[in-house]
Parts: C-alpha cells; structure tokens; sequence
C-alpha cells in the first residue's frame, strides 16, 4: 500500500514518495548524534528554515518556492530549523542512540506536554501508533516561540517509520 | 465634512500596511473598520506564517498583528473601530456609520478598499442544524472566545483554511473525525495536511457531505464517494458520528462597496470570482480608488500586506507625497516580493490570474 503517491489524496507521503524526493536524507547508522530531517516536499514559498540555522546547513536559495536541501555534515542538531518551520515539516533523528534505540526530536504543539521518562505511543505519518517510546528531554524555550520540542527514544526497528507522538489526553 | 489624505477601509494585513506605507510617505491616513479591534483575519491565525523571513515567515499571525498595530500607532495613524463603511459616492466620499448610530461622511482625496473576503456556504440537507457553521467562525470561538465549537468535527474542505482550522481545532482539545475533499487531491499545503494526518484525521477525496442528520442540533454526517462527474455513488454513504460540521469551501471577495462605488469587474476564478478590475499599482478604474488583500483576489496575508504597501505607496505618490526615484525604488522592491510569493506550484497560478486581471483592459 506504499507504492501509491499519498501526500495529495491522504494527507502524509508514503516512504515511496518520500524516497523519491532527492531532498529528503534519512542519517544513516555513522551519524553520531542527531541531526534535521526534513520532509517538505512541495514547491511552496517559504524558508525560515533556511534563515534559522546558525551554521547555514539548509538552503533554499533565492527562488523561495526551491525545496530545502540538508548538508547533514554542516548539521549540529541544535533544533531551532524544528521550531522555526510553520509546516512543522523538521525533526531531529540519529539512527543508532544506542544499539537498540533510536532517537527524534520533534515539534510539538498540543497540551498536555509529555513528562521526562513518561512512556508515549509514536506515530507513524499516518497517525497510527507504531511503538512506544520514552521521553528523554522536553524543550521548551522562549526562542522556540511556544512550540515545544520533545526529544524521545525508541526502537531501532520503527527508525524511519516513527515522526512524532500521539497526543495525551486531557485531564 | 471630515477630510483625509487617504481612507482605508478594513484593517487587516492588507489595510494595516497600506496605511504604513502611505503614512511613511507623509500622507494623513484614517482607517475605518466595522470590528471592534483592528488586524482583520491575523489575530485568529495563531499559527507561524509561511513565506520568507521579509513577510515575518516563522512568525505566528498573532504577533504580526501585534507589530503592524505597534507601527501604525507610531505613525500617528488615526484608526476608528466599530465604523462600519456603507458606501462610497462621487469617487472621493465614503459614508460611515460609527458604533451603529452616528453616521459620518469622510471627505478622501483616495481611498483604499481592503474590505477582505466572505466565506462561501455549502448546502445540503440539515445545513441550518444548530452546529453547522464556516472554518472562520470555528476558528474565532476558539482562538478568540476560547470555546469549543464541539466535540467532534467533521471538516469540508481541504484548503489552507480546512487543515489549518483543523490543526488548532485538535490543539484546542476537539476531535476532528474526517476532512472531506470533493476533489480528487487536496488543497492544501502537503506540510499541512501531514500535521493534521499524523494526529490520525482520515482524509477522504472525491467525497462530500450529503446530509446531516439529527433533530435539533447535528448527531451524525452522512458522506458518500463522488464520481469522476462529482456525482454521488449510489450505495458508498457511511455515517460519521459527529457534532459539529465546519465548512471551509473557499472565500469570495467582499467587493460590494467597490462595485457600488462603480469600479469595473474582472472575473478571476482561480482568485474567488468577481473582482475589481486593478492595475500592478493596485489602482482600480476610478482614479482615486486602490485596492488590496482579499478584496482583489483572495491569496494570503503575506500577498495582502505586500499588496496593502502597493495600494498605499502608489495612492501617496499620487497626491505628490513621493520622490518619482524613490517612488520607483519601493515600486520595484514591493513587486519583486509579490512575484516572489506568486511562484512555484501553488503560486503560479495566481500569479498568471493576476497577470490576466492587469491586462484586462481598463474600459
Ligand atoms: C484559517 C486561515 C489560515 C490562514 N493562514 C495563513 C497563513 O498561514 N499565511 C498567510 O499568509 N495567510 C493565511 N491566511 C490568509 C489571510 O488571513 C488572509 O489572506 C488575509 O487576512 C487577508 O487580508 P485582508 O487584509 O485582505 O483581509 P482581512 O484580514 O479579512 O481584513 C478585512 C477587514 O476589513 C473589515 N471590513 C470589511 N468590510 C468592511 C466595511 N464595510 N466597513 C468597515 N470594515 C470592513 C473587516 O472587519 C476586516 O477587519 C489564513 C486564513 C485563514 C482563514
Ligand atoms: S538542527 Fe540546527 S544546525 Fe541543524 S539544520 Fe537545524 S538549525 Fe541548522
Ligand atoms: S520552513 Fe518548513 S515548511 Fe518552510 S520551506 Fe522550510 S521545511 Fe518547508
């Protein structure tokens, strides 16, 4: 059921669509810590990604409807290309956190916010619940511009699958 | 008769900056709007801005209100709020009705329309249900008043204005239980759709809302598959247990006070349908009217506040307030960030709307 393109006719693009798209570079298992993932793969005009990072590893360029391109050797994983993104389109991922788990950092602008250490279900792109995984840090600066970014680890296997977590349920 | 400089009616993005802009060349501006705050659409947009970081991109809609209004107050920019614009006579006099009583008449060397858009209904069996109402209003009770229009959402429409209402429908604490699309693909932005479907919201294309069911207030939607002829297929209805139905079907221009005043028309589907006819000034086919935002063709608040300084710059320069060189220098520099916004597979097709709107000729 991946093989379809999905972005215009469900909402999220299937891997298939995502592997077709030369902009889009998952890290493989050499990067030693996280780095900016992006998944923004129409030609809209924006770029505040591109003005965000510090150490100029996303282009644009001039034609602001280019798709964002990573340099993700330039890439600290400083996060704030994640907050700065309207299209909530960035996350932070490092493939081997530790050898059974990896790690993402993503946006996140729903209350409740998830506690450090509190087990959250993660979702795939098309919202269903893939694993469970553990929140490691929840950012939360005034750079940020109220939107939080929640740092989790989770299994290896679901690396490329897992995008954000579902939201919690309120009191 | 009270006399300005320049009248700009609507205080959105669009009639915020032509305000700026015109002010900043030294022309006396008034602002009328029939709201009781200024800034238009923005301070329901609680979401960051697309665009580059010259349209504030990354900043929340909110606060680019907050920073237009800082600017306007700064320029001394006179603005009368809950001053409803009823018409506009012999090209140069607009009549007001303030705070619902007192009706004034406003002497303007030039006005500027920035009157924005009005959201289109979708109708279909239970339509006048308690609990059925357009995305802006969904949007205003609960950015605004803060109160949830209901528990669970069903959304038509899959414009920007649909997946952006439902996003902040589910931060706010709703359940958005479907998006429907009567089109084959969605409308908006693939970032945007990606952020709701990832809180789990199915979208269904090719699909429309046949009727709403329920006694006084909505208890349950029916949808149903459209074929190639957006017909219904007969024996594909499934129920929806919903609450609440919000329509996002597209924005028509607000031009009545522009054709009233006898502007020419242009007809511009692709941007909401009839619009006044306007020049790349934003200048319409009576002299001393400009335009700008939505009124003009709905696009979005980056476009609306780069038209709004166009409209401003050009209705300043021509009452003298401008170096022909530095008059050239804005004009330029405004039109480049309009193409700017106007490119890629989004844009272009208003950019070449626009383009047919300009060379419609004048008659
Ligand atoms: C849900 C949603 C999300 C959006 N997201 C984005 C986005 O991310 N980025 C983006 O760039 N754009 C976005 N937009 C679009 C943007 O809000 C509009 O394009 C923009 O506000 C248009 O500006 P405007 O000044 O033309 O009109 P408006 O903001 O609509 O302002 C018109 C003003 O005119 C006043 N008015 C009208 N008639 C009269 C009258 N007769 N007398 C007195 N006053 C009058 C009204 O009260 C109002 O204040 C979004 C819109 C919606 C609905
Ligand atoms: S995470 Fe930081 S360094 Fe990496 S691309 Fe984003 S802004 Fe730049
Ligand atoms: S800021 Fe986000 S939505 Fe905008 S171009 Fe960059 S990745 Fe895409």
């Amino acid at each position: 059921m991946d093989t379809e393109k999905r972005l215009k006719t469900t909402g999220a693009a299937s891997l298939t669509e995502l592997h077709a798209t030369k902009e889009y570079i998952l890290p493989d298992e050499r990067m030693q810590h996280p780095v900016a993932v992006i998944e923004c793969i129409e030609a809209i005009p924006c770029n505040p990604c591109e003005t965000a990072c510090p150490v100029h590893a996303i282009t644009v360029g001039s034609e602001i409807t280019n798709l964002p391109v990573i340099d993700i050797e330039k890439c600290t994983g400083c996060g704030l290309c994640v907050a700065a993104c309207p299209g909530l389109a960035i996350y932070l991922k490092q493939k081997n956190y530790t050898k059974d788990l990896s790690y993402i950092a993503f946006p996140f602008e729903y209350v409740p916010l998830p506690e450090v250490g509190q087990s959250v279900n993660m979702v795939d792109r098309f919202g269903l619940v893939v694993c469970e995984g553990t929140v490691i840090k929840v950012v939360k600066i005034k750079r940020f511009d109220r939107t939080a970014i929640i740092h989790a680890s989770y299994p290896v296997e679901q690396y490329e699958h897992v995008v954000n977590m579902q939201r919690l349920a309120r009191n | 008769m009270v006399e300005r400089d320049i009248v700009v009616i609507g205080s959105g993005p669009a009639g915020l900056c032509a305000a700026i802009e015109a002010a900043e060349a030294g022309a006396k501006v008034l602002i009328v709007d029939e709201n009781a705050k200024p800034g238009g659409q923005l301070f329901k947009q609680i979401h960051k801005f697309f665009g580059s970081r010259e349209h504030r991109a990354g900043v929340r809609g909110i606060d680019i209100g907050t920073l237009l209004l800082k600017q306007a107050e700064e320029l001394n920019i006179e603005v009368w709020l809950n001053t409803e614009a009823c018409g506009i006579f012999d090209q140069d006099k607009v009549w007001v009705v303030r705070d619902k009583h007192t009706s004034v008449t406003i002497h303007a060397k030039r006005i500027i329309l920035a009157t924005g858009a009005n959201e289109n209904a979708v109708n279909f069996p239970g339509w006048t249900l308690p609990g059925v109402m357009g995305a802006g209003a969904a949007q205003t009770m609960i950015n605004i008043h803060r109160v949830l229009p209901g528990q669970k959402i069903l959304m038509i429409g899959s414009g920007n204005v649909g997946v952006i209402v439902s996003y902040q429908l589910l931060q706010a604490g709703a359940q958005v239980k479907a998006v429907v699309e009567a089109a084959p693909q969605l409308g908006g932005y693939g970032v945007h759709t990606a952020k709701v479907r990832r809180a789990g919201v199915p979208f269904y294309t090719g699909h429309t809302v046949l009727e709403a069911k329920g006694t006084d207030h909505i208890e349950s939607a029916v949808v149903v598959k459209l074929d190639a002829a957006w017909k219904p297929i007969a024996g594909t209805e499934f129920e929806l247990d919903v609450d609440t139905i919000c329509i996002a079907a597209g924005l028509t221009p607000a031009v009545e006070l522009a054709f009233g005043a006898g502007c020419r028309s242009v007809n511009s589907p692709v941007l909401g349908g009839l619009v006044p006819w306007h020049d790349e000034t934003m200048r319409t086919s009576l002299s001393s009217i400009y335009i700008a935002g939505d009124v003009s063709g709905v696009e979005e608040a980056s476009t609306a506040m780069e038209e709004g300084r166009m409209a401003g710059l050009s209705a300043a320069q021509s009452l003298g307030y401008l170096q022909e060189k530095r008059y050239r220098t804005r004009f330029e520099a405004i039109n480049h960030n309009l193409l700017a916004l106007r490119s890629g597979m989004f844009g272009q097709k208003r950019r070449d709307a626009k383009k047919a709107i300009v060379a419609a000729s004048k008659g």
